[in-house]
């Protein structure tokens, strides 16, 4: 059963992951392997794009909790896209807006790179 | 709607079956889309503390869910026969602190404080650890 699953393209120097799906305890590990293969690969400019994500639990804000802060001593980030409201509630409730940014368009969230691309 | 009750096992595939059991009923019970997601949400949490700290993870054990209506309380009870905790040790996070040493997990029981009305707990370790999460619909 596909409940969740990740795509993964690159945008020059951007790697975009596309979620889809239910999120949770169960789930949550797919999401961290991603992020350790990118890690791994040293790609820290990530965009995160939610838009077909329907559901996220605190399994799920965790994994990005786990990886934000090796991603920005290396200069990159991690910026969230396209989320429903249903998903963007549960950021706001515990305040992630305060440590992400959160775009409603991936081009929002691949524009705010801009700098950092150009420093390569 | 009548009260009713579902058992799983503990195993993190399961959880979608809780939150899809949990939804339907609060649907039935009156609340509107935004509440039934909620409640869902907290029932998660409290189903993922079970799976994770009562039974650490052993695939096999029972989680009972049952849902009661009480008048305009809604509430939900979790039950498991695993590891206690004092719930006087769970201490919501400062989210600011939080953001700022990047903390990681911990979040579970700080959300279901927020998604729901009220949280109580009833311990008694290896016999019968019961959570119970309620929430008001506005008549």
């Amino acid at each position: 059963m596909s409940e969740f699953t990740i795509a993964q393209r690159e945008r020059e120097a951007v790697h975009v992951l596309e979620l889809k799906g239910y999120l949770d305890a169960h789930t949550a590990p797919k999401l961290e392997e991603a992020f350790q293969g990118l890690l791994k690969d040293q790609r820290f400019n990530i965009i995160v794009n939610c838009k077909d994500l329907s559901y996220i639990s605190s399994a799920g804000l965790g994994v990005f909790m786990a990886y934000i802060e090796d991603v920005r001593k290396n200069n990159g980030d991690i910026k969230l896209s396209n989320m429903s409201t249903k998903v963007y509630n549960v950021f706001d409730l515990l305040g992630f807006p305060l440590l992400y940014e959160i775009t409603p368009d991936e081009q929002d969230a691949y524009n705010k790179f801009g700098n950092a691309l150009t420093r390569k | 709607m009548t009260s009713r009750t579902i058992h799983i096992e503990s195993r993190t595939e399961r959880l979608i079956a809780v939150r899809d059991f949990v939804s339907e009923a609060a649907r039935e019970f009156g609340f509107a889309d935004d509440d039934v997601n909620k409640i869902a949400l907290a029932v998660d949490e409290a189903c993922t503390n079970v799976i994770k700290h009562a039974y650490r993870f052993a695939p096999d054990r029972d989680i009972a869910v049952t849902v009661r209506p009480h008048n305009t309380a809604f509430e939900v009870a979790i039950r498991d026969t695993g590891v206690g905790f004092d719930p006087s040790d769970v201490h919501a996070p400062d989210m600011k602190d939080y953001f700022s040493h990047f903390r990681k997990g911990g979040l579970g029981v700080y959300l279901m404080k927020r998604l729901m009305d009220k949280v109580e707990y009833e311990i008694d370790p290896g016999k019968r650890n019961e959570v119970r999460l309620t929430k008001f619909l506005a008549r």
